[in-house]
C-alpha cells in the first residue's frame, strides 16, 4: 500500500500546525463560528447533535494493522470507545471534543492519516473497489489512479469553494463495486480495441433529494490524461454550477439542465487547451506510485480449493455457512478475500469498538499481510488470506463478534447515522436497520432469501444510498412523526437504477413488517436462481404493493 | 480601502467609478465590465491607465483576448465561499498570459489568501492592519503542494522526479 514520503508528510503535519492555530483562534473569539465552520469543516470537523464528530478519512478504503491501531487509540483516547464506519469508506467519531481535535490530528498525522477534505464544497475522499489488487475480475488495480487523484485533489487551490461537495469513484472491474454511476465522477478501467487500458467517465451521478444515474462523458481516456480531464470537468464545474440553491448546485444538476451534450462540448474544449500541459502524467511519476501497490509477497500455492479449507468446509456446518457469504475469488491460487460483517444482528451498522479494531489489526497482521480494507457497504475485509488458513481467521474473527455469515444478505443493511445522532435527520435510521436485522436473523430463512441489499437514509440526503437499495427505506417527518417511504428495485451495480415508491408512508412498526411482506412475495413468485431484484424487474412493483397495503 | 500588494499595504491609487458617472481624464480608473462593453471604443482613446472589474458569472474565455488592455483586473468574491473567480483567474494567468495587477475584492478572508495567490491573484483588498502580517504567515503554511498551478514553486511531483533523476546519477 502507499506509503508517504518525506513530502507528504509535511504537508500533513503542516496541516495540523495550521489548523491548531485556526481552533486557538476560533476558542480566542477571533474567529466567529461562520469563519470557522468552512474551516473546520474542511478537516472533517462537523458539530452534531451532542458534540463535535470528526470524520477521518481512509483514502479508497485502505488501511495498514497499524493505521487500524490508531484508530482504535482514537476511539479510546478522544471518544467513547467506538468508531463508525461510513458508506465512503471512511470513519467517524462522534464524541470529539474541539479542544482535542488537533491532538487527534496529530495522533492520525503520526501514521499518514488525517481528516483533510472529508467535509466541505471540495474534492471528497475518492473511493473504490474494496477488493483491489485482490479481485479476480480486476482488469487493472484501481488504487493507484485512487491515489494520484489524492494528491492533485489535496488542497488543490481552484477547487476548494466549489457550488457543492464532490465525490470520486473508481472502478477497475467489470462488476462494479465502488457504485461508479452514482457519483460526481465515476472511472471505469476497461480496454478498448486496441487492448489499452482507460477510463470510461462517467459524470454527475449521485443520490440525494434528486438521484441521478451518471451519464458516460467520454467512453475512453488515455490514463496519462487522467488529472487534465478531471481539471476541466471541475473548472466547467466551478464556473458554471448553481450557487443559487444548495440543493441544486451538484454537477448532477448542471449536467441535467444544460444536457450531457453541451456539458460534453464544454469540458473537451476546456480539456483541448490543458491536456498536454503540466498535469499529464509522466509514466515514471505513474510507476513510482504503482510500486506502493506491488502484490504482497504471495506464497505459490496450487490453485483449486486448499484440503483444510474443503475439510472446516464440510465438518463445520457454521464454518461453511460464513464462507460461502463472507469469502469472495482472489486473484492468487491458494487465496481468498474474507469480508468482515460489521452488521451484527441488533447493532448499529458499521459501528465496531477500539477493542474489535485491535483485534482486526491483530488477525490482519498474522493472516493478511497486514492490510486491511473498508467498503462502502460499512463492513472490513481482509484482502489476502491463504484458503487453508480461513477457519482459524473464522475463529479468531468469532471470538470478537465478527464472524456474522450474512454479507449481502437481508441483514447487511446500509444505515447513516439517522436522527440518533445527525443534525438532518427527519427520522431514525438505525433502530429500523436493527429491527429489520433482528427479523431476518434466522440464517436458513436468510441465506433461502440469498442477496439482497436494503438501505436506509433517515433524510432525504440520502447518505444511506436508499435509492439504489434493492428495497430503499426513506425516514421522512410526518406531522412530527416518524414515517418511512419503501423503494423498490434500486442498484448501485453495473447495471444501476433507481428504486420505485411502493405507495403511501408507514410507522417505524409497519416497515418492518412491510419489508417482511416484500420479502415473503418474492419467495413465493421467485423462479429458478433469481434474486429479488431479478424477480422485481421481471414483475414489476404490483405483487409487493399489493401485499404491503394488503392488511392496511 | 486598503490594498495588500506584493505582501505589503499600498495606498491604492486606483478609483473605482459607478457604471454611469464620468470618468476623470488623468487618473487611473476601475470600470466595470459592463462600461468596457458599451464603450469600447471611446475607452481604448484614453491616455490614463485602465483597470477592470469582472463579475464572477463572466465567461472568462470570451473576454481574456482583451485583457492585456488592462493594467489592473479586478476579481469578485461576493461570499468568500463562491469559489467561481479561482477559475477566472487560473484562466486569466495560465491560458491568456495576463501579467498585469490580478486583484481579489470582496469577503477577502486570512484563510483564502494561500489559494489565491496559488492561483495568480497578486493584490487583496483586505481591511486588516496586520493584513502583510497574516498574507506572511499564509503563505509560508505549506513548504510543498501538490497542483502545478500559475504562482506555486516546484511541486511535489517534479521534487520526486529531480529526487530520482538525482539519485540514478
Amino acid at each position: 500500500m502507499y506509503k508517504y514520503d518525506q513530502l507528504d508528510q509535511t504537508i500533513v503535519e503542516e496541516r495540523v500546525a495550521q489548523f491548531r492555530d485556526q481552533v486557538a483562534r476560533r476558542i480566542a473569539g477571533e474567529l466567529s463560528e461562520d469563519e470557522f465552520k468552512p474551516l473546520r469543516l474542511q478537516n472533517g470537523l462537523y458539530l452534531q447533535l451532542h458534540a463535535y464528530m470528526l470524520r477521518v478519512a481512509i483514502p479508497y478504503g485502505v488501511l495498514s494493522s497499524r493505521q487500524l491501531r490508531q484508530l482504535a487509540h482514537i476511539a479510546c483516547r478522544y471518544d467513547r470507545g467506538w468508531g463508525h464506519f461510513t458508506t465512503r469508506q471512511n470513519i467517524q467519531f462522534n464524541w470529539i471534543k474541539l479542544e482535542e481535535a488537533p491532538d487527534a490530528l496529530a495522533d492520525l498525522a503520526k501514521v499518514q492519516m488525517h481528516a483533510i477534505q472529508t467535509s466541505g464544497n471540495c474534492i471528497r475522499n475518492t473511493t473504490t473497489d474494496q477488493f483491489a489488487g485482490a479481485a479476480a475480475d480486476e482488469i487493472e488495480d484501481p488504487r493507484v489512479w485512487c491515489e494520484i487523484i489524492r494528491q492533485w485533489s489535496t488542497f488543490h487551490p481552484e477547487f476548494s469553494f466549489l457550488p457543492r461537495k464532490f465525490k470520486i469513484a473508481v472502478t477497475g472491474s467489470p462488476n462494479d463495486r465502488a457504485a461508479v454511476r452514482v457519483h460526481d465522477i465515476g472511472l471505469r478501467m476497461h480496454k478498448n480495441a486496441r487492448g489499452e487500458v482507460g477510463f470510461e467517465v462517467i459524470v454527475g451521478g449521485g443520490l440525494g433529494r434528486t438521484p441521478f444515474i451518471g451519464k458516460t462523458i467520454r467512453d475512453f481516456l488515455p490514463k496519462q490524461h487522467l488529472l487534465s480531464y478531471l481539471e476541466a470537468i471541475l473548472r466547467v464545474y466551478n464556473q458554471f454550477g448553481r450557487r443559487d440553491n444548495m440543493y441544486k448546485a451538484r454537477i448532477k444538476v448542471l449536467v441535467h439542465e444544460i444536457g450531457i451534450e453541451a456539458m460534453r462540448e464544454k469540458v473537451e474544449a476546456e480539456w483541448q487547451a490543458i491536456k498536454d500541459g503540466a498535469l499529464q502524467l509522466p509514466q515514471d511519476l505513474v510507476d513510482q506510485i504503482a510500486a506502493h501497490f506491488a502484490p504482497p509477497p504471495f506464497e505459490t500455492l496450487p490453485a483449486g480449493i486448499a484440503p483444510e479449507y474443503a475439510q472446516a468446509f464440510r465438518t463445520d456446518f457454521e464454518f461453511g455457512l460464513w464462507a460461502r457469504r463472507n469469502t469472495a475469488k482472489h486473484k492468487q491460487p491458494g487465496y481468498a478475500i474474507v469480508t468482515i460483517s460489521l452488521k451484527k444482528e441488533g447493532e448499529a451498522p458499521g459501528d465496531a469498538s477500539a477493542e474489535q479494531m485491535q483485534a482486526v489489526a491483530d488477525i490482519a497482521d498474522r493472516y493478511s499481510f497486514g492490510e486491511i480494507r473498508v467498503t462502502h457497504e460499512q463492513n472490513l475485509v481482509l484482502p489476502h488470506v491463504k484458503q487453508a488458513d480461513l477457519p482459524a481467521v473464522w475463529r479468531a474473527l468469532k471470538a470478537y463478534d465478527l464472524a456474522t455469515p450474512n454479507v449481502g444478505l437481508a441483514s447487511d443493511i446500509i444505515a447513516c447515522p439517522g436522527l440518533d445522532y445527525c443534525a438532518l435527520a427527519n427520522a431514525r435510521s438505525i433502530p429500523v436497520a436493527q429491527q429489520i436485522a433482528l427479523r431476518f436473523k434466522n440464517w436458513e430463512r436468510a441465506h433461502d432469501i440469498g442477496e439482497l441489499k436494503i438501505k436506509i437514509s433517515g433524510c432525504i440526503n440520502a447518505c444511506g444510498h436508499h435509492h439504489v437499495g434493492h428495497i430503499g427505506i426513506l425516514g421522512v417527518d410526518k406531522a412530527g412523526e416518524e414515517y418511512y417511504q419503501v423503494t423498490l428495485g434500486g442498484s448501485a451495480d453495473q447495471n444501476a437504477s433507481l428504486g420505485d415508491l411502493i405507495g403511501p408512508g408507514l410507522d417505524a412498526r409497519q416497515v418492518v413488517d412491510a419489508i417482511d411482506a416484500i420479502v415473503e412475495t418474492y419467495l413465493r413468485i421467485r423462479q429458478k436462481d433469481e434474486i429479488f431484484l431479478d424477480t422485481y424487474r421481471r414483475v414489476g412493483l404490483k405483487p409487493f404493493k399489493e401485499a404491503v397495503y394488503a392488511a392496511a | 480601502m486598503p490594498l495588500l500588494k506584493a505582501g505589503q499595504i499600498v495606498d491604492d491609487p486606483w478609483i473605482r467609478v459607478a457604471e454611469d458617472a464620468a470618468l476623470p481624464d488623468d487618473q487611473p480608473v476601475l470600470i466595470t465590465h459592463a462600461r468596457w462593453e458599451a464603450e469600447k471604443e471611446a475607452l481604448s482613446q484614453r491616455n490614463a491607465p485602465l483597470g477592470i472589474i469582472l463579475p464572477n458569472s463572466l465567461d472568462v474565455l470570451g473576454f481574456g483576448a482583451e485583457a492585456g488592455r488592462f493594467s489592473v483586473i479586478v476579481l469578485s468574491f461576493p461570499k468568500f465561499s463562491d469559489g467561481r473567480a479561482y477559475s477566472q483567474a487560473r484562466l486569466l494567468r495560465e491560458r491568456f498570459g495576463y501579467i498585469g495587477e490580478l486583484r481579489a475584492s470582496g469577503d477577502v478572508l486570512r484563510d483564502q489568501l494561500l489559494h489565491m495567490h496559488r492561483c495568480g491573484f497578486d493584490a487583496f483588498e483586505i481591511a486588516r492592519a496586520d493584513a502583510a502580517e497574516i498574507f506572511a504567515k499564509a503563505l509560508a503554511a505549506y513548504s510543498a503542494y501538490y497542483q502545478p498551478t500559475g504562482s506555486s514553486p516546484q511541486t511535489v511531483w517534479a521534487q520526486r522526479l529531480r529526487q530520482r533523476q538525482e539519485a540514478a546519477q
